[in-house]
């Protein structure tokens, strides 16, 4: 079939008729009587709880599930009338990480790949090209190579290569759930600007409701146990099931996640952060105003019990004093709240710069000096850093793609050699170990830095989630009895008892997210150094998560992060360290892609401009990188 | 990662067709495979270096992109040296070594011949682009589209490779199993390291599937591919140098059959 010159041809309607899907050696079926009608040219937003299938329908109606061999069905999928295995290049679908959905070097030659397969006609290929990257927003020469794209734009450039296609099922599975905020915007702002024009029925898979609803007419929740749990215009499904969603998983905005309170830390804090996500993160307001009093725990116990509070009592307690706000399109109030928060201590703090040590636990354990990090020798990605951790204290570390974050983290966490400036560990911290964390031994990081790393699929060492927990404890050659209890009492307080004979590779992500994190607590660090740590979490692991560090926070463990993750920050941090911007990699990356009078606003900062701002002052808001922060101003 | 970054220019030698490229380089290695002669080494190479002005490198970049040849071609001559098969006086003799002129001869035509080989086909491959190969194999020599497009997607997960690698070394670090020997580490990272890919790869066939990758029907190429004149002219330049340099050395007697 070759495509010479035809229309876009509208849309295909998608039928399912008591179908289901049973994974080859899987007991369980991950999707079963489902019963679906879905019109030409609908626009639908497909969510449900993880676990209940969502993927695996968006997989079959792609086409891509596999034959017999990958598992059986059962009822009937039709596309457009037909199998979908039969409507290859009639479905475009767009899948969740960027790096695997770029296939050939050069940005022009991607997009016609799969023009290329269905057979299209030279000429009309490269009028398609030059067509899907207009429609995707992605101005950038045919031969700009690839590999030099961010993740927001590989997913553009993917999305451009599905449409050269002309698709008239346009599908996709967590397209923004690898991308940092900016990412976040720039795809779902192509995928409307796609959507403007074209006749495409489209389904869209996405925990974060608030990316979507505005480009949806339809809204379809799949149950847990098979079949259809709710399907209606956005507003209605969300306001009948929103609360169940919420507690599923899915991020409704008008249910944010509960977030815990600190010891000492003021609840309900507002920050009218700069979020680049624009509205995707711009959470309406809800809820009553924060009560601290009511969220205060009581003192945690010795280090490594947990609270067998259950995350259910959690949420029911946190959930009603907590207010999220976030207002930064809406503006609902932040303002109001922001300047309700300047409160006696983040006065103090503000007054007593050059100590961030002024409350809490307070030891100083590790402390770096004019910093320079770099993962390759000799190639540093950011230098005169200068940040102290401190014990019970949170430090979120944030920064635009390319400045080093994670890096950073890495260098603080022992892992790193730093490439210039010095990094002390305490020597009530080091007990013994030597002041450069570097030199310690791989056995001696285990308990005092724990690291939990962005891809937890980095860090999986053995076969099962049980000998996974065992294997720091192991290494530090504590009794066998003990490390079963360790590993017990960590499997029960992250939902993980029931996969405990399960391959760790083969969890779901949030499953390999909480077993990252339970994997370094069974070593019981004093120092937790998360990258990325929320990265395409469902808001119910996302509130464990919170919850479990603020936890930690309050028995004296000191929390660094790496986040882009602006309610994140606000949740847990004590301090926000905002890295310098690179000097000529990310105007450079910015100049190829926005136009001109954009550019101008965004003001390229040499490295050094650290900014550290303490999140307790007053006032706080935008700071602008170039603002004088505490730390800066008491040693400058 | 040489494979991966190509080096570009705009000479004419950049857009002859590769696989007329690697039809050059072959020309050039079997004739010279045949003989171990001083005499058919130096003509090849004394035209060869004529032919390299247009090879659109720089003398850096030249320099650069061929010193592991620079390197291996002495080694090898002085490993023949030391150990080539005897003939003629002795020189020195200790344990296995045997340096003889039989020796010495063997040691200068394997230095050249390392050279002759490696020079060109190095700066034939420097200005290949893996896209532009995989379309001359599929396009002209009619290789399986399926084989050849998986290879090339697969090619650029090389990269990935190496960051997945150095992440996994500061993860095994970090879990406090980074102490154990060096040859243990290896291989359990090693391991480590193809399960992630395996993992990588099956994403991305799935994502190839999802853009029709495999689909029924006959596939065309955005990009053609020719074999024209530029190509034909390539592969008969290489074939006049690798005849000039048999003529020369069989006609002055120094030919000698490999095995014979």
């Amino acid at each position: 079939m070759s495509g010479g010159g035809e229309e876009p041809r509208g849309g295909a309607e998608v039928s399912a008729r008591g179908w289901g899907w049973r994974h080859a050696g899987r007991a369980a079926w991950a999707v079963r009587e489902l019963d679906l009608e879905i019109g030409e040219g609908e626009r639908v937003l497909l969510l449900g709880a993880s676990g209940a299938g969502k993927s695996t329908l968006i997989s079959a109606l792609a086409g891509v599930l596999g034959g017999a061999d990958e598992g059986e069905h059962e009822g009937s999928l039709l596309v457009g009338g037909g199998r979908p295995e039969d409507a290859r290049g009639r479905v475009g679908l767009l899948l969740q990480d960027p790096d695997s959905q770029v296939m050939l070097a050069r940005v022009g030659d991607d997009v016609a790949f799969g023009c290329e397969n269905l057979g299209v006609a030279r000429d009309e290929i490269w009028r398609r090209v030059s067509d899907a990257l207009q429609a995707v927003g992605l101005y950038l020469p045919h031969e700009h190579p690839t590999s030099e794209l961010s993740g927001g734009q590989k997913q553009r450039l993917a999305l451009a290569g599905v449409l050269a296609m002309r698709p008239q099922l346009l599908l996709l599975d967590e397209p923004t759930a690898n991308l940092d905020p900016q990412g976040v915007v720039e795809v779902r702002d192509s995928v409307a600007r796609v959507l403007q024009h074209s006749e495409a029925t489209f389904v869209v898979i996405e925990h974060r409701v608030e990316i979507w609803r505005h480009l949806v007419n339809r809204v379809i929740v799949l149950a847990p146990g098979g079949g259809v749990l709710a399907d209606g215009a956005p507003d209605d499904v969300l306001r009948a099931r929103g609360a169940e969603l919420a507690a599923s998983g899915v991020w409704v905005p008008e249910y944010p996640p509960p977030r815990p309170a600190r010891r000492g830390r003021s609840a309900g804090r507002a920050l009218a952060s700069a979020s680049a996500l624009g509205s995707a993160s711009a959470l309406a307001s809800s809820g009553p105003p924060a009560t601290p009093d009511l969220l205060r725990e009581t003192p945690a116990p010795k280090r490594g019990h947990y609270d067998d509070r259950t995350t259910a009592q959690l949420s029911h307690e946190t959930g009603a004093a907590c207010s999220v706000d976030l207002g930064v399109e809406g503006g609902t109030g932040s303002g109001v709240r922001g300047g309700e928060t300047g409160t006696a201590r983040g006065g103090m703090a503000a007054a007593r710069p050059g100590d961030e040590s002024s409350d809490d636990t307070g030891a100083v354990l590790l402390h770096a000096t004019e910093l320079a990090v770099s993962r390759v020798k000799g190639r540093p990605v950011a230098s005169g850093l200068s940040l102290d951790v401190v014990a019970g204290s949170a430090t979120a570390i944030t920064g635009a793609n390319g400045s080093g974050k994670s890096t950073l983290a890495l260098t603080l966490a022992g892992l790193l050699p730093p490439a210039g400036g010095t990094l002390q560990a305490s020597p009530a911290f080091a007990a013994g170990a030597g002041a450069e964390p570097i030199r310690w031994r791989s056995r001696q990081l285990l308990s005092r830095i724990g690291t939990v790393f962005q891809d937890p699929e980095h860090q999986f060492l053995a076969a099962t989630v049980r000998a996974e927990l065992a294997v720091g404890p192991r290494a530090l050659k504590i009794a066998q009895r003990q490390i079963d209890e360790r590993v017990d009492e960590l499997l029960e307080r992250l939902r993980l008892t029931r996969l405990a004979a399960a391959n760790p590779f083969t969890l779901s992500g949030g499953e390999k997210r909480r077993l990252s994190v339970a994997t370094v607590l069974a070593t019981r660090p004093q120092v937790l150094v998360l990258d990325e740590p929320t990265f395409g979490q469902d808001s119910r692991t996302w509130a464990e998560l919170v919850a479990l560090l603020a936890e930690l926070l309050d028995e004296g463990t000191a929390v660094v992060a790496v986040t882009h993750d602006s309610d994140f920050v606000d949740a847990l941090a004590d301090r926000e360290f905002r890295m310098p911007v690179p000097a000529v990699a990310s105007s450079l990356a910015a100049a190829r892609l926005t136009p001109a009078a954009e550019l101008t606003k965004t003001p390229s900062k040499p490295f050094g401009n650290t900014t550290f701002r303490d999140l307790d002052s007053a006032g706080r808001g935008p700071a602008a990188p170039a603002s004088a922060a505490p730390r800066e101003s008491g040693s400058a | 990662m040489s494979i991966l970054t190509p080096h570009r220019g705009t000479q004419a030698v950049y857009s002859i067709n590769p696989v007329a490229k690697i039809g050059a380089a072959f020309v050039l290695s079997l004739t010279l495979l045949l003989s171990i002669d001083w005499v058919s080494a130096s003509v090849a190479l004394v035209l060869e270096g004529l032919l390299f002005f247009w090879a659109g490198l720089t003398p850096k970049v030249f320099f650069l992109r061929t010193l592991p040849v620079w390197i291996a071609a002495p080694l090898a001559g002085l490993t023949t040296v030391l150990y080539g098969r005897p003939s003629g006086q002795t020189y020195a003799q200790f344990w296995l070594v045997h340096i003889t002129d039989g020796s010495i001869e063997l040691g200068v035509a394997t230095t050249l011949r390392v050279l002759a080989i490696g020079l060109p086909a190095i700066v034939l491959f420097v200005t290949v682009d893996p896209t532009d190969l995989a379309d001359g194999l599929a396009q002209v020599l009619h290789l399986p589209s399926r084989f050849v497009l998986g290879g090339l997607a697969g090619l650029r997960l090389v990269g990935l490779f190496l960051d997945d690698w150095r992440s996994l070394k500061l993860a095994r670090r970090a879990r406090g199993v980074g102490d154990s020997g060096r040859i243990r580490r290896f291989l359990s990272l090693g391991f480590a390291l193809l399960v992630l890919s395996i993992r990588r790869g099956s994403k991305l066939a799935t994502a190839m599937e999802a853009r029709g990758f495999g689909a029924p029907g006959r596939r065309t190429y955005a990009r053609e591919s020719t074999f024209g004149w530029r190509e034909t002219l390539l592969i008969l330049i290489a074939a006049a140098v690798a005849l000039t340099a048999v003529v020369v050395s069989v006609s002055t007697g120094h030919w000698n059959f490999i095995g014979s």
